[in-house]
């Protein structure tokens, strides 16, 4: 067990894949900035890989202060014995007073057991982290400066905010595209640390025998403008119109849940609590009813068009412009009408 | 060879079907106003067990961890084919977090034993995925999370693909092994009629007034354990010995925005459209 040390760094596990950091693990250096402003301590970055050299500049630039590389030929593949093993080491060696993962594949299946067995807390899929206190209602005692990790619950129907003031370090996974990525400052100066890993072929346990990975190809959380189809638009043969708009304006079609189950479109275009969050200048939602788990997806967009034909749809709370008619009519006319000005 | 196979099996509210006056006025959920069903993934769990039973040879044990109605969830896993069922209850339980629960499953585990442990990948009331990682920390098992197709059990080891954020991994890891299921894995079996009928009388020794053995011996009781029976180690559970705790929970309230109707003729469009260029949200 890791020691309650309110000295302790804020740190960062990184993912990586080839010679790049993934966005998600450079969103997290940017959160792991504030919050170690915060309390005054610094912000720690632990790399694992095989070919890792030149990661550790990336992510001073991006906010870390010291980059701790773990480089071992063992180390070429993620597996959870593994990664778990060197992680706890590091961490039972430096004593950090949260670890941030994010919710991805990797991190989801490490996170949990690197808790289990540093016998951490650990919540699931933040939206938000934030500094704060807590005043523990039994023992009326109060806790300062602690991580209030704050993530939905109930399919989405509560936020909860968790906390961890006994039971070091404070883990939390988070979910992709909800933190900022942090801007670039060349002129930032870190300390890279070279980390000796301890690992035999023994701690391969598991043996990955084929695989497939495949590049995102629909960039949801870059793009600034989202043009997002639900179960409402019918067909696949109809959302060939949300693609003639995106087209025209820029930017990537998205689709709810309902839609991707229905077969209209792939789940890599998924938004909302199972899928991707974006916050885009505009996002276009037509035939979407607006259930909270698509919102939750959506709703720091700057500004949202809702396009439905009953008006009393759920998504037109959130809405900026309430279009209260058929896609199939209104969308032509945007087309129309942004051709003209454009 | 038969393997021995455990599904854990949790008894979840149904929280796709949540309305409005399912919710308390502090945020949190009233879960009596809800429908209670075995959580979603874990029937893609057992499915994948009998799968093993059928293909391999195995015997499949379904655990649940809950109230003494969380029963009903062991008897449905009984109609689709599990061999027997255990629950484990006690008021102590309460207020366990993941890590605590997981120390809880994994003494239950622990005693009667298991080559390959199963569980969905996530409720959908907790929706945390952490669990079967911690189980299989605490058992001291491999873990092969996110799983969407048996592909093959041999004497010391289980393959599967897994279903992964860009793609899939083939994977094989030496028993024992514990699986997170999706629900990509299969399509759930519906319990057989002859089983229902058999079945829906298998209940705990707590709630049978007759001869346990009687029930025993026609193999309908549901095993009923408490923390001592399974060695807990008290300190790591409950409200107490679970490291997260709950600050606050709040209802999601949706902020009302300034709407602006738009009429769904070219002229209301082409406006909106005009607006949107001017404060840049087109470029």
């Amino acid at each position: 067990m890791v020691d309650v040390n309110k000295k302790g760094d804020v740190w960062v596990f990184v993912e990586s894949l080839g010679s790049k950091v993934e966005d998600t693990s450079l969103e997290l250096v940017g959160k792991a900035r504030e919050l170690a402003d915060e309390l005054g301590v610094q912000v720690g970055a632990v790399v694992l890989g095989s070919e890792i050299a030149g990661l550790d500049e990336r992510l001073i630039c991006c906010g870390g202060d010291k980059v701790y590389m773990c480089q071992d030929p063992l180390l070429a593949h993620y597996q959870v014995s593994s990664y778990s093993k060197v992680l706890c080491d590091i961490a039972n060696e430096y004593n950090p007073s949260i670890i941030l993962f994010g919710a991805t594949s990797v991190g989801r299946d490490l996170a949990p057991r690197v808790a289990a067995r540093l016998g951490a807390g650990l919540s699931a899929d933040c939206t938000d982290l934030q500094i704060g206190s807590h005043k523990d209602s039994v023992t009326g005692k109060t806790y300062d400066d602690i991580l209030l990790q704050i993530c939905p619950a109930f399919g989405g129907n509560v936020i909860a905010t968790i906390i961890n003031f006994d039971k070091w370090p404070q883990m939390a996974t988070v979910r992709e595209g909800v933190m900022k990525m942090p801007e670039l400052d060349r002129n930032r100066k870190g300390e890279t640390i070279k980390h000796t890993v301890n690992l035999s072929k023994e701690d391969l346990v598991v043996e990955i025998l084929d695989e497939l990975v495949t590049e995102k190809t629909v960039d949801l959380k870059g793009s600034d403008v989202v043009v997002a189809g639900g179960a409402g638009i019918g067909s696949k043969e109809n959302f060939k119109l949300l693609w003639d708009l995106a087209n025209a304006l820029g930017g990537v079609v998205g689709a709810t849940r309902p839609a991707v189950d229905l077969g209209y479109i792939s789940e890599e275009h998924m938004i909302g609590a199972t899928g991707v969050t974006v916050r885009p200048s505009l996002y276009i939602a037509a035939g979407i009813s607006g259930a909270l788990q698509h919102q939750t997806g959506m709703w720091d967009s700057k500004k949202i068009i809702a396009i439905n034909t009953d008006p009393d749809a759920a998504i037109f709370d959130v809405a900026h412009y309430k279009i209260v008619g058929d896609f199939n009519e209104v969308i032509p006319m945007m087309i129309k009408a942004i051709k003209a000005k454009c | 060879m038969s393997y021995k196979c455990v599904v854990l099996i949790k008894q979840v509210p149904d929280t796709r079907a949540i309305t409005g006056d399912a919710m308390n006025e502090d945020g949190t959920v009233n879960r009596s106003k809800l429908a209670s069903i075995p959580n979603p993934d874990d029937l893609h769990a057992l499915e994948v067990a009998l799968e093993i039973k059928e293909k391999f040879g195995a015997t499949v044990t379904a655990i649940s961890m809950g109230l003494p109605e969380a029963a009903q969830v062991l008897r449905e896993a009984l109609y689709r084919g599990a061999d027997d069922a255990i629950l484990v209850t006690d008021r102590r339980c309460a207020g366990s977090d993941t890590l605590a629960t997981s120390h809880i499953l994994s003494c239950a585990i622990k005693k009667v034993g298991a080559d390959i442990v199963l569980c969905g990948r996530h409720s959908i009331d907790g929706e945390t995925a952490q669990v079967g990682p911690q189980i299989a920390e605490f058992i001291d098992a491999a873990q092969l999370t996110c799983v969407g197709e048996l592909k093959d059990v041999d004497k010391n080891s289980i393959t599967v693909r897994r279903v992964l954020d860009n793609g899939w991994q083939d994977a094989k890891a030496p028993l024992p092994c514990l699986l997170s299921v999706t629900d990509q894995a299969n399509e759930p079996r519906v319990g057989a009629a002859t089983r229902l009928m058999k079945y829906k009388n298998a209940t705990t020794s707590a709630n049978y007034d007759g001869d346990v053995n009687e029930l025993r011996e026609k193999n309908l009781l549901i095993e009923q354990y408490d923390l001592d029976q399974i060695g807990v180690d008290l300190s790591r559970i409950g409200f107490n010995g679970s490291p997260t705790k709950i600050n606050r929970t709040q209802k999601v309230i949706l902020e009302a925005k300034e709407v602006k109707e738009i009429s769904p003729t070219q002229e209301g469009i082409s406006a909106m459209v005009k607006e949107l260029i001017e404060d840049h949200s087109i470029n």
